[in-house]
């Protein structure tokens, strides 16, 4: 029998509530597939399963808040006999915090657990609700549009503001742990962007709009291939010592509609090519500002990429996020005034900087890595 | 396609854009870029829609034309209208 428990999704992460299970007792579920939602201070996340088999028993229900590492359900291996004696009595389930009642549950009208708690926390009457999703089914943002013409502003703003006032202390908590116990040092570099600029013109003058790249797509895989150069940034810190990681999963910190930040993986970064990344990063922002990532998206990132975008400040350094090791920052593009050939010339340029583990690495690993980013932006259509 | 239906289908795919955007308080000549906070993958997926909802094909030479959303009416009113015509 395998244990099927609430994931750790961050090192700030202590407790999430049962929002639904996607499975019952009975049915078989294979790695990866999505049995639970859960809500979290980052958002609702769709949790996956880590084995194959059949669904024994759900031992905590729907509403329940618990502890990481709890027991939700034991999935029976396949080939294994039915068994009795390792799972608890359904007298020790842990019963919900009356966040969903069974009434509720139990209605027919089609809606996602994450809307119909929504709903509950806003008082909106669902059967007034049209849904936009797949055969009407009604989804998160049909609530909050129910919402904002239904209730007054202020009651919007004090339920979108306590989530956000959640988030901003796990932050908090996280980041103040980060810089007790971790050791930073800080490095920056500037690289030339002529080339990938230029590149990424003319490759996106033959590709239609939906298949055009942003520039942040070619940092994100510049980051994925360095990291095999300097495997050590790619790691994590747990036991007192470094953890290499196998997979080069690259999270990349997304800012909130509401305000504050998620930053899940994208895993196997340094394996996608351009057009894969791309259609994937731009999935995984979407589902982050909708509130739908996925538990690995958040439990398996290896290093972080923070950036500014267009119209930020030149530089950014970050705080590392346990247990990673490292994040790297990108700021705006900007205009860089270089000399070649004993000339002034402005040129396309992007700063990058590094925050890095003292324990694990050093300065001249750490500009090993930067000057690999540089090196490999130099040449985009390789990337 | 009329500039005031231009005008509309701009605004309301911008509100899908930013859904939590107050667009009745939008300015039309300054930058809404600036005024929704919407970073450059939201910027794709505005251009992205417009592309499917007016049949246009938006080179990106031409993004900074769509800063404002009168800049936005004036230059979509430009190419259906040639599109009509031709």
């Amino acid at each position: 029998m395998a244990e099927f428990v609430m994931p750790t999704l961050g090192a700030d992460m202590t407790v999430g509530t049962l929002l639904a299970w996607m499975k019952k007792p009975g049915d078989e579920v294979k790695r990866g597939e999505i049995i639970a939602e859960v809500d979290t201070d980052k958002g609702v996340i769709e949790v996956e399963v880590f084995n194959n088999g059949i669904i024994e028993k759900l031992l905590i229900e729907p509403g329940a808040e618990v502890p990481v590492g709890t027991v939700l359900a034991i999935i029976r291996e396949p080939g294994a006999e039915v068994s009795s004696a390792t799972t608890p009595s359904p007298a020790e389930a842990l019963k919900p915090a009356a966040v969903v009642s069974p009434s509720q549950l139990e209605s027919r009208v089609r809606i996602s657990p994450a809307a119909k708690k929504l709903a509950t926390e806003l008082g909106v009457d669902i059967s007034r609700v049209t849904g936009t999703g797949s055969g009407g089914r009604i989804q998160r943002v049909d609530i909050e549009r129910a919402a904002a013409a239904k209730l007054t502003d202020d009651v919007v703003r004090d339920a979108a503001g306590e989530r956000q006032a959640r988030m901003r202390r796990t932050i908090a908590a996280a980041m103040a742990r980060s810089k007790r116990e971790i050791p930073h040092y800080y490095l920056s570099t500037t690289i030339d962007m002529s080339n990938a600029m230029a590149w990424l013109a003319e490759e996106n003058l033959k590709r239609p709009v939906v298949d055009r790249l942003l520039y942040g797509v070619l940092l994100i895989k510049a980051v994925a291939l360095a990291l095999r150069e300097v495997p050590e940034l790619n790691a994590v810190w747990k036991d007192e010592k470094l953890n290499l990681c196998p997979e080069i999963n690259v999270g990349v910190a997304i800012s909130l509609r509401q305000g504050g930040l998620v930053a899940p993986a994208l895993l196997g970064t340094d394996k996608q090519n351009l057009d894969e990344l791309m259609k994937n990063f731009r999935d995984l922002v979407k589902r982050a500002r909708a509130g739908s990532l996925r538990s690995s998206e958040l439990s398996e990132p290896t290093i972080t990429i923070t950036s500014l975008g267009e119209r930020g400040a030149e530089s950014v350094f970050g705080i590392i996020y346990p247990p990673q090791v490292a994040i790297v920052g990108f700021g705006r593009p900007m205009e860089w005034p270089r000399t070649m050939d004993g000339q002034i010339v402005l040129r396309p340029a992007i700063k990058a900087t590094l925050s890095a583990d003292h324990r694990v690495s050093d300065g001249h690993r750490g500009s090993l890595f930067l000057t690999a980013i540089d090196r490999l932006l130099q040449e985009p259509g390789k990337l | 396609m009329t500039q005031d239906e231009i005008r509309a289908t701009v605004l309301r795919i911008l509100g899908e854009t930013a859904p939590e955007a107050d667009l009745t308080r939008l300015k039309p000549d300054v930058s809404f870029r600036d005024q929704l906070d919407i970073d450059s993958m939201d910027f794709l997926n505005f251009v992205i829609a417009l592309d499917e909802e007016l049949d246009v094909r938006i080179p990106e030479s031409d993004y900074p034309k769509l800063s404002t959303l009168d800049a936005c009416v004036e230059l979509l009113s430009s190419w259906t209208t040639v599109k009509e015509t031709s």
